[in-house]
């Protein structure tokens, strides 16, 4: 079965600046939020738009995400020096969503998502290192630079992909739920897709087989309104996914708003350890375009994006939410994104540092046992190895 | 690489029976009481046990259930219908509707959830009605399961198998009649095995599933109800064969004829054919399709020189072309006639009765071939 550690998020770091101040409020200190917008509900009742939660978490939020957008920042700049290759597909935007989610949930919890993974890799443990190496195909990488970005995995904090096939994520990820009901861990498993895979067939066939079976699975559509280049209008007769799934219920979320998030994943969670099967559709944005490769401005326009930028940005909400709890300084934040750069340069630099994979990766864990069979390269007289 | 082919030669190939050790894990078991049916075959204390194939595949199946929790039955019609082909017989009633399941018919769906449960750490065997229909999940069979340990560098293994009816059964049309072994053949990361006897059967698929791979399990549906032979060592319930390596069925020293699933029993009749007329045939049961077994082909070839390879599927870019180039390639000075093939015919397989038989090998064409060697 998984293996579950629980680990401290390598994300948090000490809060020095809120325990050193003077402020009223401790640490741990209950604060409600309220969400920016009602959530919408289908064949359910939504939960309540009051959040429950305190200083150390929303300085967490802030910090977290902040992080995320700085490395996928980076991202952007190392394709562009051709450090990274092929596809890159970035996630700056919907950071809120991963932030949110984790919040809500524990690591013996199943995450599994499509390419636009490296923030969810993140908010499952992994680390900034272990991303970048892998981005750039060094040994260091968390799949030893033989995946790349679509491809990062940590089955030990239950994230289990990192997938290049649209949708076939949805499936796997029922599977995951199945697997845990199997075994009775009273966990369940998030399986991420976008507006464009919602209308993959293979997702109704796992969902109509999730509803079956009553199994712990959310199926959470992060809507950022485009797949690839397409609208969503152009490409669904029907685009409000919430309710797509017809007899399984479903939620539709502000996926800007990190607490909302945090609020539909948990109420979500309690749900499907229930009653089986439930359907969340975060409302997001994405900067980037698609990928590295698309410049996202052919089919939207910019006004679109900086709008989105400057009413609903996640992390800019969270500021606004901490200095309004006076939880902390303008100049503290700033500090505080002064310190997230220079870690993300530091893990650049160490990433940099890492060795490609040695040639005789090239043969091993195609199998995990290769009973001696040989393998062979471009040239078999060449090239070949003996699988262990 | 020619010594280590030369020093197997010298220890033979295949037909070995390994019983792999094995450290049983009984995690909570919780049998349902139903009517405890016996699934396994008949057990005359005669002289000869005889099996059916389906019976070694059900007995198998309900050993390895029985031995670790984690190994559950997935696919169309395998509970309550009791098997489309009755392979899963009693299984239900046996182990419960939570380790045998009935799915929709929705193999991209099911497929998905099966190994989306196998990264998880259960060990599901996903059952196609047929290998036709698994073309509707090949990008899980692919893409998800034989890639996947690779991609993540072995941080996520796939402990799955995907199993059912591959190529032609009786007049069931161009649809339904399809080979998949080259297909399913030609990628890393998957195993490929193609039992024939009720031995290779039952050894085979206690290996596939104790197996941490994914393995395409490749049976027949007219072999299914053919009785074989079997030792009490075959039936005992830590038999397993191991994986990559061919069973040399008859030995010979004038020609090889490599075969596999139905093919080997044509092949061994038109073995007995040749023998009538002097020709004495090596038969290999290649059992297994991925990983090949390329030492025992190679050195079979080197000692008779000549080769014949059989096979049910479409003959471009298939496990004989396969077979021929391998031979080329390591044992080129060996052969002293060509390599001939015999395969299904390049079409879509007809309705009609005398068409079928055209499109598909028989004993004369494998007699016909070899003799064209001598």
């Amino acid at each position: 079965m998984a293996q579950l550690t629980h680990r401290t998020s390598s994300l948090l770091k000490p809060l020095s600046f809120a325990l050193s101040s003077t402020r009223h409020l401790s640490s741990t200190t209950p604060i409600t939020v309220e969400t920016s917008l009602p959530f919408t509900g289908h064949n359910i009742e939504p939960p309540s738009r009051s959040v429950e939660t305190t200083p150390q978490e929303l300085i967490k939020f802030f910090r977290d995400m902040a992080l995320m957008r700085r490395m996928e920042i980076a991202s952007d700049s190392l394709y562009k020096a051709k450090l990274i290759r092929g596809f890159c597909h970035l996630y700056d935007g919907q950071e809120a969503v991963a932030v949110g989610m984790e919040s809500a949930i524990t690591r013996k919890d199943c995450i599994i998502t499509a390419y636009r993974d490296h923030c969810l890799f993140l908010g499952r443990g992994g680390t900034l290192v272990e991303a970048f190496a892998e981005l750039m195909g060094r040994k260091e990488g968390c799949s030893k630079g033989k995946g790349g970005s679509m491809h990062f995995y940590k089955k030990e904090g239950g994230f289990y992909g990192g997938h290049g096939i649209v949708g076939a994520q949805v499936p796997l990820g029922c599977g995951l739920a199945f697997a845990q009901k199997y075994s009775k861990d009273e966990n369940v498993t998030f399986a991420m897709y976008g507006d464009g895979a919602a209308n993959q067939g293979q997702l109704f066939e796992a969902l109509n087989m999730a509803a079956l079976w009553d199994l712990p699975a959310i199926l959470v559509c992060e809507n950022n309104h485009y797949g690839m280049g397409t609208a969503e209008w152009r490409a669904a007769k029907s685009p409000a996914y919430y309710k797509r799934g017809d007899y399984v219920p479903g939620l539709k979320v502000d996926g800007m708003d990190a607490f909302a998030v945090k609020q539909a994943c948990k109420f979500a969670k309690e749900h499907a350890l229930k009653n089986g099967p439930i359907i969340l559709e975060m409302d997001t944005y994405r900067y980037h375009g698609h990928s590295m490769s698309d410049p996202g401005s052919t089919y939207r326009t910019r006004d679109e994006i900086s709008g989105v930028r400057q009413e609903r940005d996640p992390v800019e909400r969270i500021r606004k939410l901490v200095l309004a709890h006076d939880l902390a300084t303008e100049k503290e934040l700033k500090d505080t994104e002064k310190e997230i750069r220079k870690e993300v340069d530091d893990a650049i630099a160490k990433a940099k540092e890492s060795p490609l994979p040695d040639p005789s990766e090239l043969f091993t864990n195609i199998y995990v046992k290769g009973y001696g069979v040989e393998s062979y390269g471009a040239d078999r007289k060449e090239l070949r190895a003996v699988l262990p | 690489m020619l010594i280590k082919i030369l020093t197997r030669l010298v220890g033979g190939g295949g037909g070995g029976v390994a019983a792999a050790p094995r450290s049983v894990s009984f995690l909570n078991k919780t049998f349902r009481n139903y009517s405890s049916s016996s699934s396994s075959s008949s057990s005359n204390s005669s002289s000869v046990k005889k099996m059916t194939v389906r019976d070694a595949l059900n007995s198998a199946l309900d050993e390895e259930m029985c031995a670790d929790r984690r190994v559950l039955l997935m696919g169309e019609e395998v509970g309550e219908y009791q098997g489309a082909y009755k392979v899963s017989k009693g299984l239900l009633q046996k182990h419960g509707p939570e380790r045998v399941i009935d799915t929709p018919i929705t193999e991209a769906g099911f497929t998905g959830i099966g190994v989306g449960a196998a990264y998880y750490g259960l060990r599901p065997v996903v059952e196609y009605m047929t290998f036709n229909f698994a073309m509707q999940a090949i990008d899980h069979i692919i893409n998800s399961a034989a890639k996947t340990n690779y991609m993540s560098a072995g941080n996520i293994n796939v402990p799955i198998v995907f199993r059912g009816p591959n190529g032609a059964a009786a007049g069931v049309g161009a649809q339904h009649s399809q080979c998949y072994s080259a297909w399913y053949g030609s990628v890393p990361g998957l195993k490929v095995l193609a039992p024939y006897s009720s031995e290779d059967a039952r050894g085979l698929l206690k290996a596939a599933i104790r197996d941490p791979d994914p393995v395409v399990f490749l049976e027949n549906e007219l072999l299914y109800g053919e009785a074989f032979p079997v030792s009490d060592e075959v039936v005992d319930s830590s038999f397993c064969i191991p994986i990559g390596k061919a069973k040399i069925e008859k030995q010979g020293k004038h020609v090889t004829i490599t075969s596999f699933s139905k093919m080997v029993g044509f092949s061994l009749k038109a073995a007995e054919i040749l023998a009538e007329d002097g020709i004495d045939a090596e038969v290999i049961n290649l059992r297994s399709i991925r990983p090949l077994d390329r030492s025992t082909i190679n050195g079979s070839v080197r000692k008779t020189n000549r080769l014949v390879t059989v096979e049910e599927g479409y003959p471009q870019h298939g496990v004989g072309a396969e077979i021929c180039a391998s031979i080329v390639e390591d044992s080129f000075d060996y052969l002293d006639a060509p390599v001939e093939r015999i395969g299904g015919a390049d079409v879509p397989m007809p309705y009609a009765a005398n068409l079928e038989r055209m499109a598909l090998p028989q004993v004369d064409d494998i007699v016909r071939a070899a003799k064209r060697l001598i």
